[in-house]
């Protein structure tokens, strides 16, 4: 090694654990909310919300709030019914996808409580709100819609009148017909053993800590929005097509954005609402929700009821993954809602050998608020069927759940490899995760405790839960999107604009709203131009100073958006090596690049810098001919594969048999997401995703009353746990280099989310196996535990009644009964 | 999140909060800490006329010794409470359960006696209140009287304090030599409300339990003393066998919720576990 490549390594950025540079900017309230945005002549919106689940608006009248104190200007839907056109779904996931239509605001009829009926505008925000009790609406009732089952049942009550049923669409795949596996039929017919469940995915509210906030400036023709939104360049391409106004005359911004979890991948009613009272008024107008409206309106996550059936060989091989979905849409198609359980469709058979698969998934219209992308979207609900109902297999086999799981995953010499759902995984070591992630708990010693509570009979029972996942992140190529009827790409873009100084200006399309991207980035552009990490700038989330772009989200940033930053960089150091040979008066392949240094191999001493060629690039005195002066570069990158990042996440729970409360006392994960840019955020991704994933095993769950009101409408009620309810977690990583982009990187956003819900619902029924109970539903509270024991079964339905709750907990086997099928 | 717009009064002292309070008429409420007060008005869910702010009163702070009570301001803090000698030295269980209510937050600006005038059923303090035979002190028109806190605290929401009354102080009794106590909470989250609570307070000599006192939270519309216990206890034998055959008879006389964090079945069955844990924990077993 030479001494200018020792140099080069000591400065290598990526991997290091650098502490956040956006942190001390948004840790000291020196943060730019949109909410903090004021600009002059600008009104306050307040929205007045429906109260009925489900009702015709017989009349309603917003003349009485028109005459109050402050107030400007007041609005229904019926005087923006020409011009507010239909909230967008980008996912029409089958041809004949039956999709509603979605006003922004409710013109003839409501369809879920918190949907918007209208809305003031006042010169402040007390007046507006003040004055949307004097508007006066008279709903007449219709029957509410709530449950999936009966939504979808013969002659029941409809969502919406001009619809057929409350059926959106029917997604089928099957490895017999799709030819990547054997037919499902021969599977289910030949099954030495059977195992069936029916399990709940509870609605969750992604609880962003930032509520959503939207300012809208007329301009012209035109208009700027600011929004704490994910998707600043989506949302100006959806609003220009929902309000037709020409794209080129929309610009948003997304300025500091308070976390997301999917919750912001949305164009909003209130972004719209917004955008047509600004325009009609000719004034800047801003609407800011209350936590109250973020629980009610803003868009919610999973809520699926899922048939899983699994088939085995008595030895334990498995022979076939059979999967129905019922995924409640809520009242409205929203963005990419229909899409979402779509998503899951390639991950069911995660990381076993599952010879034949069927998915077959029907979306479903409610009365209730829509859903869309939360954390995980469509993989955290598949990777948490699969892994409860290989522990429900290794019961049935009489088998241990770890030892069945090694007899059918990937081996790690199988890579790469193809699965049954067709896709084609990269890399990975699930033995290796794995034997780290036991040896971590000490796991024979836990089973051994757990077996002395299970002789002494103690009140406390300890229960060990198992993960083993995988996931598909970096959405996406851009023709399997095509392929999955996504109306977009999944490319993303980079810019680097090298400044006369020699400072870095890295411009991406990628819009970070907690990740860390700039400090990430940074740490990419630092090595690959050998300029120091403080000499760079990320700029981004302005569709007018980072125009291209398709966003954050699906762990897609730095597997896709920080590959379009290497490309974009690799064009900069080409084009610099020109201007380098030029000066040294060598040629281009004689030259050396290291440690932000051409040098002449062979010739000691000497050389130029990146710095030295940007200067000589900016006052083009003395350029090659035919050079244009700018080292400045831009590159699209849309990834051939995704990539699957995977892990072993074990957990180690008490349960209180007395109460029913369970705790869990250690919580091991060892993730492989390839190579590290930063371990530091990294480590922030994986806690932040173990606490999300944890609360919907434990706390977490979206209630609706059965007139459709929902009765977990603030954080008293809707439990996010804190750090004091969370285990102190021990993580770790092994390393299988991503082989489908140049940093070997996986994505690690969603990681913790999508593995940790299974593992702690493993550990808890573990813990309750010897009483006989072979499902509790998430979440797991105390009441549900303790009624499992009581009962030897979790037949609970949810504590309060009148709520909508599902109760199916059902199980058959080759020789037992049949259960509930959809 | 904005509240209805009410006129808001700041008195100087007791008397001029009573006043207020008078003259503003039914429609008038009481600010103390807000931790309760402020949310039911930014929902909107109450349109009182006028705030009489009680938070500049300096005679309504503090923790004092009055021989054998303790006296506690009703505008102390929890946090006040919690990191006060006089409590710790006399009332430790209501330090315990002080230090259970919410989070650090709320207990900065949470006060004792908005919470027992707020006379939440799921709030810890009633019941602590009602195991320590507290007594109420309360100021009005006429002057001052004393309620014992098992008169005070009269159904849901609702107490004994008159439209134009305060809570000045709560004068709570030294726990002397022989007694012990322990506060047992059961919640899903750190910072959320009970879903059944226990105060046991309890006096023990030579092997034998000679009184105890239970107070219960959320099993009610109102904090309640479960007196099947505690006439259970008394003279039972300091044993885990005694003392679970008392504690299991801890729903007894009371209507527990069923609501979203819990069903009554499910309640009743936490009294009793939570009341032989708090029991035992108080005896030192």
């Amino acid at each position: 090694m030479t001494a200018v490549e020792d140099r080069a390594e000591d400065r290598a950025e990526i991997g290091r654990a650098r502490r956040r540079k956006e942190d001390r900017h948004l840790l000291t309230g020196a943060t730019t909310w949109t909410d903090n945005l004021t600009l002059p002549g600008m009104l306050h919106l307040a929205i007045l919300r429906s109260p009925m689940a489900h009702a015709r608006i017989r009349s309603i009248d917003v003349a009485p709030a028109r005459h109050r104190p402050g107030v400007v200007a007041a609005f229904s839907g019926r005087d923006f019914a020409d011009s507010q056109g239909t909230i967008p779904c980008a996912w029409p996931v089958t041809p004949d996808m039956v999709n509603p239509g979605h006003p922004s605001l409710a013109v003839e009829q409501v369809n879920h409580v918190g949907e918007a009926v209208a809305v003031v505008a006042a010169r402040d925000k007390a007046s507006a709100q003040d004055a949307l009790e004097a508007i006066e609406v008279e709903y007449e009732p219709l029957p509410v819609v709530l449950d999936m089952p009966t939504a979808l049942a013969e002659g029941s009550d409809k969502v919406h009148p001009h619809t057929e049923s409350n059926r959106s669409f029917v997604w089928t795949f099957e490895s017999g017909a799709a030819g990547t596996g054997e037919p499902i039929s021969d599977a289910l017919a030949s099954a030495e053993v059977t195992v069936r469940r029916r399990f709940i995915q509870q609605r969750l509210i992604p609880s962003f800590m930032e509520p959503r906030s939207t300012v809208v400036q007329p301009t012209g023709d035109g208009f700027t929005m600011w929004s704490a939104t994910q998707i600043p360049h989506i949302l100006r391409t959806m609003l220009a097509l929902t309000l037709d106004v020409p794209e080129h005359k929309v610009r948003v911004v997304a300025p500091d954005v308070g976390g997301g979890f999917g919750g912001k991948l949305q164009v909003t009613p209130e972004e719209v609402i917004t955008a047509l009272v600004a325009r009609r008024l000719g004034k800047p107008a801003k609407y800011t929700e209350t936590r109250s409206e973020s629980l009610l309106s803003a868009h919610h996550g999973r809520d699926q009821i899922q048939d899983i059936t699994v088939t085995a060989r008595r030895d334990g091989t498995v022979t076939g993954l059979d999967v129905h979905l019922l995924a409640d849409m809520g009242a409205y198609l929203r963005l990419v809602s229909p899409g979402v359980p779509i998503l899951g469709a390639f991950m069911f058979n995660a990381i076993y050998k599952f010879p034949a698969y069927r998915f077959v998934c029907e979306g479903v219209f409610t009365n209730k608020t829509p859903t869309d992308a939360y954390r995980g979207a469509g993989r955290p609900e598949a990777t948490f069927a699969v892994e409860r109902i290989m522990d429900e297999l290794a019961h049935e086999l009489g088998t241990d759940p770890l030892e069945l799981r090694r007899k059918n995953w990937i081996r790690h010499e199988e890579f790469p490899f193809t699965t049954v759902a067709g896709l084609t995984y990269d890399s990975g070591n699930y033995e290796a995760a794995t034997e780290r992630a036991l040896e971590l708990i000490g796991w024979d010693e836990l089973k051994r405790e757990q077996a002395e509570r299970r002789e002494r009979h103690d009140p406390v029972q300890l229960g060990l839960g198992i993960s083993t996942f995988t996931e598909m992140c970096g959405l996406a190529p851009s023709r399997v999107l095509g392929s999955l009827d996504y109306a977009a790409g999944g490319w993303e873009n980079a810019g680097i604009r090298v400044l006369a100084t020699g400072k870095v200006e890295v411009v991406t399309g990628a819009s970070a709203h907690g990740q860390g991207h700039e400090t990430a980035w940074s740490q990419i552009v630092a090595d690959q131009l050998g300029v120091p990490f403080e000499d760079v700038e990320v700029i981004h989330g302005d569709t007018q100073s980072s125009p291209k772009g398709l966003d954050t989200y699906g762990s897609r940033s730095l597997t896709v958006g920080g590959i379009a930053v290497v490309k974009a960089a690799e064009k900069v150091v080409a084009k610099a090596r020109r201007i380098a040979a030029h000066l040294l008066e060598a040629s281009e392949d004689d030259l050396d690049f290291a440690g932000g240094k051409f040098t002449v191999r062979g010739v000691p001493g000497g050389g130029k810098t990146i710095q030295e060629v940007a200067f000589a690039a900016f006052t083009a005195h003395d350029l090659p001919d035919g050079i244009e002066p700018s080292l400045d570069a831009d590159a699209t990158f849309d990834p051939e594969n995704f990539s699957f990042p995977h892990g072993t996440h074990l957990c180690a729970i008490e349960v209180d048999t007395e109460t029913g409360f369970a705790k869990i006392r250690k919580y091991i994960c060892v993730d492989d997401i390839g190579q590290v840019i930063n371990p530091l955020i990294v480590e922030g991704q994986v806690h932040g995703g173990l606490a999300q994933g944890i609360a919907q095993a434990l706390y977490e769950e979206a209630v609706y009353d059965s007139d459709g009101n929902l009765t977990t409408g603030t954080f008293v009620d809707y439990l996010v746990p804190s750090a004091s309810d969370l285990p102190s977690f021990v993580t770790d990583r092994t390393t299988s280099p991503s082989t489908t982009n140049p940093l070997g990187v996986k994505g690690v956003g969603e990681a913790g989310t999508i593995a940790s819900t299974p593992a702690v619902v493993n550990a808890v029924v573990d813990a309750l196996r010897p009483f006989g109970v072979d499902d509790v539903q998430m979440p797991c509270t105390p009441e549900r535990i303790w009624r499992a024991i009581a009962q030897g079964a979790e037949k609970s339905d949810r504590a309060a009644e009148g709520t909508v709750a599902y109760g199916g907990a059902s199980t058959s086997t080759a020789d037992g009964s049949d259960g509930d099928q959809l | 999140m904005i509240p209805a717009s009410f006129d808001y009064v700041r008195p100087a002292t007791a008397a001029e909060a009573v006043q207020a309070l008078a003259q503003a008429g039914e429609d008038a409420k009481v600010l103390a800490g807000g931790q309760s007060l402020l949310p039911i008005l930014r929902l909107r869910l109450a349109y009182p006329s006028t705030l009489v702010d009680l938070g500049r009163i300096d005679e309504l702070t503090g923790v004092s010794d009055d021989g054998d009570a303790i006296v506690i301001g009703a505008m102390t803090t929890h946090d006040a409470v919690l990191h006060d000698p006089l409590v710790a030295e006399h009332a430790p269980l209501l330090a315990q359960a002080t230090r259970t209510v919410a989070d650090r937050q709320v207990r900065h600006l949470g006060t004792f006696g908005g919470s027992l005038a707020h006379a939440d059923p799921a709030g810890d303090l009633p019941a602590v209140a009602l195991a320590l035979d507290a007594e109420l002190r309360v100021l009005g028109e006429s002057g001052q009287r004393s309620v014992p806190a098992r008169e005070f605290f009269l159904d849901y929401l609702t107490t004994a304090l008159g439209p134009a009354e305060i809570l000045t102080s709560i004068r709570i009794p030294k726990l002397g030599a022989g007694w012990f106590c322990h506060y047992e909470k059961f919640n899903r989250v750190a910072q959320a409300w009970s879903i059944v609570g226990v105060a046991a307070v309890v006096r023990r000599s030579d092997g034998r339990i000679d009184e105890a006192r239970i107070g219960l939270t959320n099993m009610g519309s109102t904090p309640l003393r479960a007196r099947a216990v505690e006439q259970a206890l008394a003279g039972a034998e300091v044993s885990v066998a005694a003392v679970t055959e008392a504690c299991a008879r801890a729903a007894e006389a009371t209507t527990p919720p069923s609501d979203l964090s819990a069903r009554a079945d499910y309640r009743e069955h936490l009294a009793a576990v939570l009341s032989r844990r708090a029991v035992l924990a108080a005896a030192g077993i």
